[in-house]
């Protein structure tokens, strides 16, 4: 069967692109980098691609707001090509600085006709960047990309604004009866984390990533690109080195077996998902 | 019509209670609240409607903030005070607005500024906020203020502020008579900032008075003295910044051992012990060394790595966030012009501060420790984390020398192919005749002129602030991207960046290759009007490379960088001519001999003195102590050793997916790591392996053993992740005093003495260890000066080691494994206890205790017998006992692990007939502690052999026990060294 076609958007001040595209390369996609100029030069590329990705990075060095100028560049340049995209229910992923623009954009949560704003992604609670490995929990949702990952698995976050904001308690309800809350910050015991360092940013109910409305369009705030190989994991050297009786012993019993499962499962299955659309 | 348009995040967002607390501290309130606002402030007026339009489309979150046009955004406040960069100083965050209006309305053409605001509650008058501002707030060398009290506010938003630089009338050259009287010539370099001494003004006044240099400018139509643009030029090639005049002297050592003493002589310390150092070592590996940007060495058939570090001092003294930023971005742009260009893979930040609780009155001028520290830290974040490289090694050391001048070195390593698609040679450059000069970039103005001559000088009362900017990493990622791109496609024959010195030193130097050069300064694009020409030519604006486009390549040059969003200009070219020419508007305003530039420059002679220290008898005897867990616990918590976690976690040191080790490591996510491993091909296990060693603290003793300890301690760092003893190359960083003797520096021999010992060392080590060094940079004249107050930083070496692991596989972390694994100390122990934190901690008569030194023949032996022990996957652990000694690095590896150790001395002590405190707290170098699995233990120690091992303890849980002769030294549980080991620093940052 023939690979998918992943753009994986470039430029502008993003820069995660190359670890991003490696994802889903190993993943069995054809990951082709588009820089922005050259989708806006040429916006046909939405039709011959299947995967669209806004990897994580600083566009426009987070200037104004994390994502909210590339998020604009996009709502003003290929608005009606990106809608398009999304309702042939292609796939979108957004990571870190992506899932900030996609939440911008108003493509996340995707409700109505995205005008209305009723979320965002502002200064982490500690007020800090940071990067720090978490936990991270999946949700039984809409999203058909997260069912093959493991219910809970570590992954590293590296932001300064990713703290998850609700206009009010009603949209939040709404966002998790329509299920689309597909990621929680977790405790090392896989439950939902309420306070720091588990929940790093102070998100509103430990919320790290949700989906649109279909599931085809999912952003996130941690890096699943940078836990696709064992040697990403920071726990690697104990992985290999420790026996597993003294691991199971000094790790609680969940996440000892939690600490070993990565992230490659979400770019398999986008990959497996997006192949219908060749 | 609007002008200002005012964003504000709602009350329960507003995140500002450390400001609080600290006005509260200062003024003794009970109440205190601020509220910080962001001002968008237009040059024309905006419509009503367009105002609206764009504050909700583009400026303001409608989630959680709010915005006013042309008013406050908050009614209840006692005083405000506006915070916004000076004209000159260039304003990201509304360039960036700028374009993202120009994203929404196409038509819309105005300039920008910004500020933010703070609103206060709370009882405090004008003067006071002043005051406080000025400590906590603002630096007023890059920034203005304005306070505004709740009944001036509305007024307060009208008046105009005239925030703009106008455009003005295009400048001129000038003739600057150079006459043989040495008052005249005193005056003239302090007066311009020239830093050229008199020898040196001899030398320019020959060159302009030979009469076939007279007869050529006279053709050009230029008279027979310089003009404004040739002198500032000539003082900038030939500033120590740029030329290293000290390490190329002739030097007279006198070196004094006891009675006795001994006269070298010495024709450049850097080809003496450095250049030739490297070249008798023949490594096969290295492509290029001291000759570009960086230095650059293959990791593969295919592949090369370039690696730089540069020191930022003396910007990063006046305004620390700034003067880091443009350090970081500036290493990073040296490695993007190396060669034909490579791509930034990984930065390292390597800092020394006065301590950030210094609590005695700060000489004027200075900044507090606490607040370099914040700035700096700050900008090395803003800088590496929107570049989007990661920073995965540094250090950082406290010592209260470093008050007037804190040091901030940055590193960065790039990836580059060997050889381009077209079959180049990527680590050279192919520049020749008739090839285009592009200027490619930021815009230039008057930011940061005289950089280069400035940094060649003492800090004292008088130091310029235009040479403090900031840098703009969302412009230099633009660049970045497009000069990548526009290797991959073999556009360019060359390029370098505009650092120090501007398009002088960038032009200057690449017309080297062909032989001259001529530029037109009216084509370089100008942020305003009105500059001279002599500092457009020297305008060290950032974000700027120059770059060589063979002819037929520049169309697609400039259409790339269309793409990119990326300014270039075509501002002349190369040629064979021997002259560097500049022109304006027609006119030549610089005509200069390529050789006389570059190769002009008289030679100093310099005189050096070194005594050899003598240790005072009888050598102090320690105390044997009852127990050792408070020494441990409050040496954990000290300073030098404390956790940096607070600190590498504001790094984004994962970015690319490369990191294989990382700077915390082990269960508890907060062990240190001694080096840093990177797999920079996700598909192979090459890894590319980097480490540090600075250690200033021995300077104060021998300028030989600090730089013998600096090597060695990276060289540890660098082993004990797996890095390969047979591929590697390091960095020297020579920061020290002024070591030129004069009236004002009395002391300066006996620096440069110091200065000629460190480099002694370096090349015996280096030899010793088969280590060439590939590039490196020196910084002099690390003092403060004012009045009759002088702070000299203890010279400092700072040494990175960059390697490859062929396998990441076999790479090692520092924490401790399994229950049961067994310890070893590896590496002999001396009573070697002067300097060792244990002894400053306690105040010991440094006098009367040994240095230690490096004995680098047992040291080489050792380290080849443990890299074969790695290379065989026997250890589970391994890390560098280094400051603190043996109990710090136990209680490391144990903090990283989360795990115990059980430990005893007895086996040490029998061998080596030493004390206990002495074993503990020793900081011999040339030691590692490692953990093995008890099945290896045969086939370990048979490796060993011959090297000095003992087998010390096994790993357990919970605690740490260190048994002596039939007592418990030490027993400390986990939690509780770990909580020492991570507060110091939580309470800085």
């Amino acid at each position: 069967m023939k690979e998918p076609t992943a753009i994986i958007l470039c430029g502008f001040g993003i820069n995660s692109e190359l670890e991003t595209a490696y994802a889903f390369k190993k993943a069995g996609a054809k990951a082709l980098l588009i820089h922005f100029s050259d989708l806006e030069k040429n916006p046909s590329i939405f039709e011959e691609s299947q995967i669209f990705v806004l990897p994580g990075g600083w566009s426009y060095a987070d200037q104004i707001q994390s994502g909210k100028i590339l998020a604009n560049k996009l709502r003003f340049k290929l608005y009606p090509y990106f809608k398009k995209f999304i309702e042939e229910k292609k796939a979108v992923l957004g990571i870190c600085n992506g899932f900030q623009i996609l939440v911008q954009l108003g493509a996340l949560p995707g409700w109505g006709d995205w005008k209305e704003k009723n979320f965002s992604l502002i200064t982490n609670k500690s007020g800090k960047f940071e990067d720090r490995w978490v936990y991270l929990r999946t949700e039984r949702t809409v999203c058909p990309f997260s069912n093959s990952l493991a219910e809970c698995f570590l992954i590293p976050i590296r932001h300064g604004e990713g703290r998850f904001i609700a206009k009010n308690q009603k949209v939040l309800e709404t966002l998790e009866e329509k299920g689309q809350i597909v990621f929680r910050y977790a405790n090392p015991d896989g439950l939902k984390a309420y306070d720091y360092p588990f929940n790093p940013n102070g998100s509103v109910e430990s919320i790290a990533g949700i989906c649109n409305e279909y599931g085809n369009v999912l952003g996130l705030m941690p890096h699943p690109e940078c836990h696709i190989r064992i040697y990403q994991n920071p726990l690697w050297t104990n992985i290999k080195k420790r026996d597993n009786s003294f691991l199971s012993k000094i790790l609680n019993f969940f996440s000892s077996s939690f600490i070993k499962n990565d992230c490659s499962p979400l770019f398999s299955s986008i990959v497996n998902y997006s192949k219908k659309f060749i | 019509m609007v002008k200002i348009i005012e964003v504000i995040f709602n009350e329960e967002f507003q995140q500002n209670e450390s400001i609080e607390e600290l006005l509260k501290k200062e003024f003794n309130l009970d109440f205190a609240k601020v509220f910080i606002a962001s001002d968008y402030i237009f040059e024309k007026d905006l419509e009503q409607q367009q105002a609206i339009s764009i504050a909700e489309n583009i400026l303001c979150d409608l989630v959680t903030q709010r915005y006013s046009l042309d008013s406050p955004t908050l009614a209840d406040f006692t005083i405000a005070i506006e915070i916004r960069y000076k004209a000159a100083v260039k304003d990201n965050l509304g360039d960036a607005t700028y374009l993202a209006i120009k994203d929404f309305l196409e038509n819309f053409e105005n300039k920008i500024r910004t500020s933010k605001v703070y609103y206060i509650k709370a009882n405090i008058t004008k003067e006071q906020l002043q005051h406080f501002a000025f400590k906590n707030l603002y630096n007023p060398l890059v920034e203005d203020i304005e306070i505004f009290s709740n009944s001036e506010a509305k007024d307060f938003y009208l008046k105009d502020k005239n925030l703009f630089i106008q455009d003005s009338k295009p400048g001129s050259f000038s003739y600057i008579p150079l006459k043989k009287d040495k008052n005249y010539l005193e005056k003239l370099s302090k007066h311009r900032l020239l830093a050229l001494n008199l020898e040196e003004f001899k030398t320019i006044i020959k060159y302009y008075s030979n009469p076939k240099v007279i007869k050529k400018r006279a053709a050009v139509g230029l008279q027979p003295m310089p003009t404004d643009v040739e002198l500032e030029c000539i003082a900038q090639t030939w500033s120590e910044h740029c030329k290293h005049k000290i390490f190329n002297a002739l030097i007279n050592f006198n070196f004094i051992e006891g009675k006795k003493s001994k006269k070298i002589k010495i024709d450049s310390l850097f080809k003496t012990f450095i250049y030739f150092t490297t070249k008798k070592l023949k490594k096969s590996y290295i492509l290029s060394a001291f000759v570009d940007n960086a230095g650059i060495f293959s990791i593969s058939d295919n592949w090369a790595v370039a690696v730089k570090c540069e020191t930022h001092n003396a910007p990063s003294a006046l305004d620390p966030f700034g003067g880091a930023l443009t350090g970081i971005l500036g290493v990073n742009r040296d490695v993007l012009g190396a060669g034909l260009g490579s791509k930034p893979i990984f930065n390292t930040d390597i800092f020394c501060f006065a301590s950030p609780f210094y609590n005695k009155e700060l000489p004027p001028k200075v900044l507090h420790p606490k607040r370099i520290f914040q700035g700096v830290r700050a900008g090395v974040e803003k800088g590496a984390n929107a570049s989007g490289i990661p920073t995965i090694n540094g250090s950082i050391i406290f010592d209260d020398r470093f008050l007037g001048r804190p040091l901030v070195f940055c590193g960065t390593a790039g990836l580059m192919p060997i050889k381009t698609k077209n079959g180049l040679k990527c680590y050279q450059k192919y520049i020749k005749p008739k090839d285009r000069i592009f200027l490619v970039g930021g815009r230039t103005g008057k930011d940061g002129i005289h950089g280069a001559t400035f940094s060649s000088q003492h800090l004292d009362e008088t130091s310029p602030t235009s040479a403090v900017q900031i840098g703009d990493p969302f412009t230099q990622k633009l660049v970045l991207d497009f000069l990548l791109e526009s290797q991959q496609l073999g556009l360019h024959s060359g390029l370098t960046d505009n650092g120090a010195g501007g398009l002088s030193s960038s032009v200057g130097e690449l017309a080297q290759i062909t032989g001259g050069a001529t530029i037109h300064l009216e084509r370089c694009p100008l942020k305003y009007s009105g500059l001279e020409p002599w500092e457009i030519f020297l305008s060290e604006s950032q974000e700027r490379m120059t770059v060589a486009v063979p002819p037929q390549n520049a169309g697609d040059f400039v259409v790339l960088a269309k793409k990119h969003n990326v300014e270039v200009s075509d501002i002349g070219e190369f040629n064979s001519s021997g002259y560097l020419q500049v022109k304006y508007f027609d006119k030549t305003v610089l005509y200069l001999d390529v050789k006389f530039l570059h190769k002009g420059l008289p030679k100093p002679k310099l005189f050096a003195t070194f005594k050899k220290p003598e240790i005072k008898t009888p050598i102090l005897k320690l105390e044997e102590k009852e127990n050792y867990n408070l020494d441990i616990l409050e040496l954990l918590a000290s300073l030098n050793i404390c956790s940096r976690e607070n600190v590498i976690r504001q790094y984004d040191h994962e970015v690319l997916g490369m990191s294989v080790v990382k700077p915390l490591c082990g269960k508890s996510f907060r062990g240190p790591a001694d080096g840093a491993v990177i797999q920079p091909f996700y598909d192979k296990n090459l890894g590319i392996c980097v480490s540090n060693g600075i250690c200033p603290k021995y300077s104060d003793y021998d300028c030989y053993v600090m730089a013998q300890l600096a090597i060695d301690e990276a060289v540890r760092n660098y082993l004990a992740v797996g890095g390969d003893m047979n591929h590697w190359v390091a960095l020297d960083n020579f920061c020290w005093p002024d070591p030129i003797k004069s009236e004002k520096n009395l002391d300066g021999d006996l620096k440069l003495g110091q200065l000629v010992r460190a480099n002694m060392a370096l090349a015996d080590v280096a030899k010793h260890y088969s280590l060439p060094f590939i590039s490196g940079k020196d910084s002099m004249k690390n003092d403060y000066v004012f009045g009759n107050i002088k702070i000299s930083i203890p010279p400092t070496l700072l040494i990175t080691v960059v390697g490859i692991i062929k396998n990441i596989e076999l790479a090692l972390t520092s924490d401790f494994k399994n229950e049961g694994d067994l310890i070893y100390l590896v590496g002999k122990t001396y009573p070697e206890m002067r300097y060792s934190e244990y002894s400053l901690l306690r105040n010991l008569d440094q006098t009367k205790l040994i240095c230690p030194t490096l004995k680098e023949k047992e040291s080489f032996s050792l380290y080849k017998k443990l890299s074969k022990a790695i290379q065989k996957g026997l250890l589970n652990s391994c890390h560098d006992c280094s400051d603190g000694g043996l109990a710090i690095a136990l209680a490391e590896c144990c903090i990283g692990g989360e795990t115990g150790a059980k430990i005893d001395l007895f086996p040490l002590q029998n061998l080596l007939d030493l004390d206990s405190t002495t074993l503990l707290f020793s900081e011999s170098p040339s030691r590692f502690v490692v953990s093995i699995n008890p099945k290896n233990k045969k086939e370990f120690e048979k490796i060993l052999d011959g090297s000095f091992y003992v087998c010390i303890g096994k790993v357990q849980q919970n605690s740490l026990k260190i048994f002596g002769k039939e007592k418990l030294l030490v027993d400390l549980p986990v939690e509780q060294m770990e909580n020492y080991y991570k507060k110091t620093l939580e309470e800085v940052l």
